[in-house]
């Protein structure tokens, strides 16, 4: 299961260029945006084309997504019980 | 309108061959052999940017964040510090991976930089000018158009000063020249000046 | 020095002169039709696309449309149409020409033509050759105020003597490689686009072509002239409108200034609304903090969609019809205000004097652009 948490870390440190950031840095509650990670509009865009790419789940309406990115916990549960890949 | 007066190249940086330059001197060199990639990283490391936003960047607005962190290093300009930009081949590399891209999934970090003015954006966003900005493409640098329009800018007061040049690349090879002109300085704000800066890299 | 917009000429699926192009807006036909596209799950998208063989037809009258892409097609007949009423000496008129993309579509199936087609470059040496301007041509692409912005450029560079007369064209098509982009941005809506109102969901996209003269040549009496133009970066986000409609609201502050004219003498107002939720909520901020909340307002993305680096320039030459014509004309597709600040939208059409006009864009990029066309009679 953590498994799953840290290949998130991993993907979303490439698919969103976060160069200056390890693994380690990531804590599984830590807010995305904000204050957390500081993640844009056009990171939670790319976070959707990463849940569709990696996991075959497509977010049509991105209200969705505010729901699902506000951690990795919370990215991790929703792709848990919706990933068809 | 106002009379015109002269303006000052007050700093350039020049980016070409793996080296960049401040007026003409060299301040900064790296292997001729190395890739262009690594190039943006290794520029960044060594500038000392310490801008994680850089990484998210496409290469153009990389060379341009580049040229603009050294060109207006312990520079004194105010907000309204205008952006006259050029180039010949627009957003060509990325508009080529974007291109790519579409036969999967297209991705917007990547297609939000399929607009030359954008590195505008991104200069405008680290240097906090909120500013007259223009983005010109032209069949080689040009300096007549650089300077007419720049001095047309200051000379009606819609700018005190302009950051303007030429900022190209294509297929991964890059040419830059950024010049800063204000009121202060040595070298007039002569298309002759200009263009000798940017040839003086060009053999 | 007076800046005089003069002739000018809108090809667009509303029509192929500016004069159908307006008697289709006071009709109330819209551009926007759905067009079948395999990237949506629904089979297609709503959008504004020009229809090719009557585009060909149109265009056989100056040239073999066999060897010019759709879009050099558009612009040269805007282009020629301009010339056609006016004695132009093209060795020293201007030529500024505006897209945001222009033949990228050439990128991806070239057809009959050079990939090296695609580029900006190729299209203005077209452009150029096919009329035989002897200036070299100065191209903008500065996002979605391209078409405004070159005006404006237009207009300064006479200011300093480059010219006396420019012919400013722009142009953008709706290819595969925007369309791709904007559904990426989740930006494009399931309906023709609703701008300012509550159930907006996005744009639409559209394209077009347009061009107009700038002059400072009298030619003609009742003239339209620019008398203000500025654009100010948001300095915010790089594809996200500011929350405080920061940018937007200097460039109008900057041109009221430059016109020496109040926020309370503009008559009319032709905003972008792109109907993104986010977009038209910033121009409504913007127009407040301004001062032009009672300001009849609308925008023509309803007519058009978003023809991107053509759109400003369209929606300039139709503010200026606004006011020789002395006509508001409704901004389609409207229905319950969505902004939290109030605007005076335009909802039919309406005969009243108008002296003043406030033309804005805001574009990727955090850019922004206001101009201000006065009667000059």
């Amino acid at each position: 299961m953590s498994d799953l948490r840290t290949e998130l870390k991993q993907s979303i440190i490439e698919q969103l260029n976060l160069e200056e950031l390890s693994i380690e840095e990531i804590d599984n509650d830590d807010s995305l945006f904000g204050d957390g990670l500081g993640l844009d509009s056009i990171d939670a865009l790319e976070l959707i084309v990463l849940l569709e790419k990696d996991y075959g789940i497509k977010l049509t309406d991105p209200n969705q997504g505010k729901e699902i990115f506000i951690s990795i916990n919370k990215m991790a549960e929703y792709i848990e019980s919706h990933r068809t890949k | 309108m106002d009379r015109s007066k002269t303006y000052f190249i007050t700093n350039s940086i020049r980016i070409k061959n793996e080296k960049f330059l401040q007026k003409k001197e060299t301040i900064l060199s790296f292997d001729p052999e190395i890739s262009f990639p690594q190039f943006l990283k290794d520029s960044y490391k060594k500038l000392e940017l310490n801008y994680p936003k850089y990484h998210k960047m496409d290469s153009l607005c990389k060379l341009g964040i580049l040229g603009a962190s050294l060109l207006l290093k312990n520079q004194n300009f105010t907000e309204d510090t205008a952006l006259v930009f050029s180039n010949r081949s627009s957003s060509h590399d990325i508009d080529l991976k974007h291109q790519r891209s579409m036969e999967n999934i297209v991705s917007p970090a990547v297609f939000v930089y399929t607009l030359p003015n954008i590195v505008l954006g991104e200069i405008s966003i680290k240097y906090k000018l909120q500013s007259e900005n223009v983005f010109f493409i032209e069949d080689k640098f040009n300096p007549d158009l650089l300077v007419d329009y720049s001095e047309g800018l200051l000379n009606s007061g819609k700018a005190t000063s302009v950051v303007c040049g030429w900022l190209e690349l294509k297929n991964d090879e890059y040419d830059v020249l950024l010049c800063l002109v204000s009121n202060n300085g040595k070298i007039p704000f002569t298309k002759v000046n200009l263009e000798e800066l940017y040839r003086f890299e060009n053999e | 020095m007076d800046i005089l917009l003069q002739e000018d000429s809108i090809i667009s699926p509303l029509g192929f002169s500016t004069s159908e192009n307006i008697k289709a807006i006071k009709a109330g036909v819209s551009g926007l039709h759905f067009h079948e596209n395999s990237r949506f799950l629904n089979g297609g998208f709503y959008a504004g696309i020009v229809d090719k063989s009557l585009l060909a037809e149109h265009f056989s009258k100056i040239g073999d449309s066999s060897k010019f892409t759709k879009l050099e097609q558009m612009m040269l007949l805007s282009i020629q149409s301009v010339l056609n009423n006016n004695q132009l000496d093209l060795s020293e008129t201007g030529l500024v020409i505006s897209s945001t993309k222009g033949n990228v579509d050439l990128l991806g199936d070239s057809r009959n033509f050079s990939k090296d087609r695609a580029s900006l470059i190729s299209l203005a040496k077209i452009i150029q050759d096919f009329f035989g301007f002897k200036l070299q041509p100065i191209i903008v692409s500065n996002a979605c105020v391209s078409g405004g912005l070159a005006v404006a450029i237009a207009k300064r560079f006479i200011q300093v003597g480059k010219f006396t007369d420019a012919i400013v064209v722009a142009g953008d098509l709706v290819t595969d490689f925007v369309t791709s982009g904007f559904q990426s941005f989740q930006a494009l809506s399931a309906t023709p686009c609703k701008p300012f109102s509550k159930n907006r969901d996005g744009i639409s996209l559209g394209e077009a072509a347009a061009a107009i003269l700038v002059s400072r040549r009298e030619r003609k009496a009742n003239n339209i002239s620019l008398v203000g133009d500025a654009t100010v970066n948001d300095a915010n986000h790089i594809s996200g409108p500011s929350r405080t409609g920061e940018g937007l609201y200097k460039s109008i502050q900057l041109a009221l200034k430059e016109a020496k004219l109040a926020a309370l003498e503009i008559d009319y107002l032709s905003a972008h609304g792109t109907a993104t939720l986010f977009n038209d909520e910033m121009e409504a901020i913007a127009f407040n903090r301004a001062g032009l909340e009672h300001v009849p307002v609308n925008s023509f993305k309803g007519f058009y969609g978003h023809t991107l680096g053509a759109s400003a320039l369209i929606e300039t030459i139709l503010t200026k019809h606004s006011l020789l014509n002395n006509e508001l004309y409704p901004s389609l597709n409207f229905e319950e205000l969505g902004v939290s600040k109030p605007i005076n939208i335009i909802d039919k059409l309406e005969k009243r004097e108008l002296k003043i006009a406030l033309k804005t864009a805001s574009g990727f990029g955090g850019c922004n652009l206001a101009m201000i066309l006065k009667k000059a009679f």
